[in-house]
């Protein structure tokens, strides 16, 4: 037992840039109780989740997974979803015929105009590969895997990403052989960005390395950075010749509106950083099961771009052969009808503003009803699905024990799993953990 | 919006482009079949590459049993949330029944670790890399010569050695058995093989019952580890349980085994990506471990499996009533392949009089054919007589019909005197 104990605390000690194996606190936290429980629900939120359903708490909370949820904790189908739905079971011409190696190309086309633009000279030229995935994690996992056996790394193959950054990051880069390194990026003092860490990691990268950027709504803290701060950090880039891994994946979901999400890539292709993007619609087309994204790299001209599609055909056959139909048929739909888009728009709004709406109620009781100890406005600060509390790992703790509310040690919550019924029993029990009472 | 930034001299070292050095990767052998068929304009034209099913007019066969399963899912209003890593529950489980019978020891008992996957290919590939982390024996792979191109890139990107071998003989087409035999049992103790469940895929040889009791002694003797791919399971005689004969019975000797499954042709699926990747081990608790490893490899890749086909699928398995409608339609696809195979033989034999012995086309199993026709002669058909086949001369027996059947056989009658 001791000894067991003793390695769990060496393990943590040793483990490399950024996080504790146990509970991925970011490694600047400076006390760091790792306890027995950390190991208990830690950083597998599959864990979490079965912890939650096991609970039999009748005002159990989850806001682990990040999955949206409407008003009544339910998941929700968007209605235009539903809409495609019923447009393709009625059409008797539709089969299940294998897509083509890059997937359904009225989606592909579809998805890089979405992020892109219709404008963007790349699309004009004809410089984009782009590829149906399975979802974001599969672009991710594509996008990695090709530059391991591609991209001309400046030494050993590594990449750079931001700490902390969605944990399955990891594994994605580790499994194809590319090292993570973290670069600063979240300030726990001002529960915002490290900026001036940021821009230093970028100066001080070997040339031509590789940085894995949020394109909006930061997972897991919701901390993007402003309009000004993208300029600055694709000046830096540029100079460094560096290469930007877009990973997108709440596109539409961070502030209600699609091309505002999309800018700090539609800026980054203006300024022609070299540059790959991951898409994902699980979330901003709540089609999370049927894993459906794509992953677009960009090339200097036609023939290098069709060059690269031809090798990323080659990686996606041997994993997959071809990517799955029924999302890319839902998304290409969307897409491509003016009035079904207009239709997904609304949808995403709706979405969006729920959880706008939810982080300014919790703001409200917090700071104006409840008065609990600290600066809450990061809450309305940040953007996106998810929001980093600045709460530590015991408070955490506390939360799942005692009052039955599940989130990761980290601190971080799903706004999407908060709803006018939970909200203000979240926001006692946050104040009661924060005030040690709980 | 963003503004330009202001116009500093800032140089950027785009002198040398990030991708410059990429070359051009080859068209797939397979797939590129059916691109090439696409660009063609000729109204004669037929498709023989890619196995994919085609009904009597030469048109996809969507299942009535998967519409009717699509019906049942559509009206529950099913939400479209994550599955868990290893896929769809009411799914994997009856997928496993499927291949390893009801009445499967390990089944039973709970020791199958079971794993929803993207289809066959996704199988292959999570087993590729499971074995190539967590076999302890050996790094490699035997497969049958020849064996479906694409196993070759799967096991080597999944980190394992590929070696061959010997199946097929050219001489007999038909099965080296010697050859079989005598490769196995030099290959180094413990080595993985990789068996073709039934309807081989190029060739369409299977050995016999008995010989695959051999071939499971052969395993025994030697230690090797039996990788069964199972891709056409119903599909070759029409009949599930027979065609799962070879893996039921390793599995009742004893061995151990690893199964890709795929339900792309058997359910007409292809493009839903449904498959299972599935490991016997000696007990509940050993394949709790195995599903914790298995998780591993599939998050970094792809978080979790498409929910779509699988409810499909499960749906189908799951009741029975739909079972039965769509083991019949199963049987109706391969008895329709043996009406070609007949037919086939008996046009180039009896109308044609073509030069050669054909009645492999008769004797050999499942949607594949392998003609014995040589990579010019497949050109030659391709470039004059726009018919499409892989260049090792293999032809899914799926893509002919009544309408069609007359026109390939006298382009293979064609090209094999040379008059094309």
């Amino acid at each position: 037992m001791a000894s067991s104990r003793v390695s769990q605390l060496l393990g943590h000690v040793q483990t490399p840039a950024g996080e504790c194996s146990l509970c991925i606190l970011p490694r600047h936290r400076q006390v760091h109780t790792c306890g027995p429980n950390a190991q208990k629900y830690g950083s597998s939120i599959f864990k979490l989740t079965a912890a939650y359903k096991a609970d039999t708490f009748a005002d159990k909370v989850n806001l682990g997974v990040g999955a949206y949820r409407d008003d009544d904790n339910k998941p929700w189908v968007l209605p235009v979803i539903k809409k495609a739905k019923a447009i393709l079971a009625n059409d008797e011409a539709l089969d299940h015929e294998y897509l083509p190696i890059t997937g359904l190309p009225e989606f592909t086309s579809a998805a890089a105009r979405l992020i892109l633009s219709p404008d963007s000279v790349a699309l004009k030229e004809g410089r984009v590969a782009s590829v149906q995935t399975i979802s974001g994690t599969g672009a991710n996992h594509l996008g990695a895997l090709f530059l391991s056996r591609f991209y001309e790394f400046n030494g050993e193959k590594q990449v750079f990403l931001s700490n902390p950054t969605w944990i399955n990051h990891l594994a994605i880069f580790k499994n194809v052989g590319i090292a993570p390194i973290y670069y600063p990026y979240y300030d726990p003092k001002t529960i915002g960005l490290d900026f001036a860490g940021f821009v230093n990691s970028l100066r001080n990268a070997p040339k031509r390395s590789v940085f894995l950027l949020h394109a909006c709504a930061h997972n897991p803290t919701g901390v993007d950075p402003t309009p000004e701060q993208w300029e600055q950090l694709a000046d830096v880039i540029l100079e460094q010749g560096h290469y930007a891994f877009f990973d997108c994946a709440y596109q539409g979901f961070a502030s209600g509106d699609l091309d505002r999400d999309a800018s700090a890539v539609r800026y980054f292709e203006q300024r022609g950083v070299p540059m790959l993007i991951c898409q994902s619609f699980a979330k901003n087309a709540g089609l999370y099961g049927e894993r459906i994204g794509a992953l677009h790299v960009i090339g200097s001209t036609k023939a290098e771009a069709d060059r690269v599609k031809s090798q990323l055909s080659v990686l996606q056959r041997s994993e997959i052969s071809n990517p799955p139909s029924h999302g890319a048929r839902l998304v290409s739909m969307i897409l491509n009808d003016p009035q079904l888009f207009a239709e997904w728009q609304r949808d995403i709004k709706t979405m969006a503003q729920r959880i706008i709406d939810m982080r300014d109620r919790l703001f409200d009781i917090l700071t104006n009803k409840l008065k609990t100890p600290g600066n809450w406005d990061h809450i309305v600060n940040q953007i996106g699905m998810f929001s980093f509390t600045g709460i530590n790992a015991e408070q955490v703790n506390a939360l799942i024990e005692k009052a039955h509310i599940y989130l990761t040690a980290n601190g971080r919550i799903s706004m999407a799993g908060l709803n006018s019924n939970n909200i203000d029993y979240f926001a006692e029990n946050l104040d009661k953990a924060v005030r040690g009472t709980l | 919006m963003l503004s330009r930034a202001r116009p500093a001299a800032v140089r950027t070292l785009r002198t040398l482009s990030t991708w410059s050095a990429v070359p051009a990767g080859p068209p797939d052998p397979i797939l590129g079949v059916t691109e090439a068929f696409k660009a063609d304009k000729d109204p004669r034209k037929i498709n023989l590459g890619v196995g994919a099913y085609r009904d009597e007019n030469g048109k996809p066969y969507v299942l009535p049993s998967v519409l009717k399963a699509e019906e049942i899912i559509t009206a529950s209003k099913a939400d479209k949330e994550y599955l868990p890593i290893t896929g769809l529950a009411d799914f994997t489980k009856l997928a496993a029944k499927l291949a390893y019978g009801a009445d499967s020891a390990p089944l039973q008992e709970g020791r199958i670790s079971s794993t929803q996957s993207i289809s066959g290919t996704g199988a292959l590939r999570i087993g590729g890399a499971f074995l190539a982390r967590h076999y302890p024996h050996s790094k490699t792979i035997f497969l049958p010569v020849p064996s479906w191109g694409n196993h070759t890139p799967v096991f080597r990107d999944s980190g394992l050695e590929v070696k061959g071998y010997r199946y097929f003989d050219k001489k007999t087409v038909g099965l080296d058995f010697a050859g079989l035999k005598e490769d196995l049992r030099n290959a180094p103790e413990k080595s993985i093989v990789l068996l073709h469940a039934c309807a081989h895929n190029p060739t369409g040889v299977d050995p016999t019952p008995e010989q695959w009791a051999e071939i499971s002694d052969i395993c025994k003797e030697r230690g090797l580890f039996p990788f069964f791919d199972m891709a056409y399971q119903g599909f070759a005689s029409g009949n599930t349980a027979r065609d799962a004969f070879a893996l039921r019975h390793f599995v009742k000797e004893g061995h151990q085994v690893a199964l890709a499954q795929s339900f792309a042709k058997n359910m007409g699926l292809y493009g839903e990506r449904v498959g299972l990747f599935s490991l016997t081990t000696s007990s509940p608790e050993e394949k709790a471990r195995v599903d914790s490893q298995v998780k591993i490899i599939v998050r970094p890749m792809y978080s979790n499996p498409p929910i779509h086909g699988a409810r499909i699928a499960g749906t189908i398995l799951g009741s029975p009533e739909l079972y039965t409608q769509w083991e019949s339609e199963v049987a109706g696809m391969a008895n329709r392949i043996i009406s070609m195979r007949d037919k086939l033989y008996d046009t180039l034999t009896h109308d044609l009089k073509t030069p050669g012995e054909w009645r492999h086309i008769k004797s050999q199993i499942g949607m594949f054919s392998f003609t014995g026709l040589t990579p010019p002669q497949t050109k030659a058909l391709a470039e004059k007589a726009h018919i499409y086949m892989t260049g090792d001369g293999r032809i899914s027996m799926a893509g002919l019909n009544g309408g069609n059947i007359v026109y390939f056989a006298e382009g293979v009658n064609a090209a094999v005197r040379g008059d094309l």
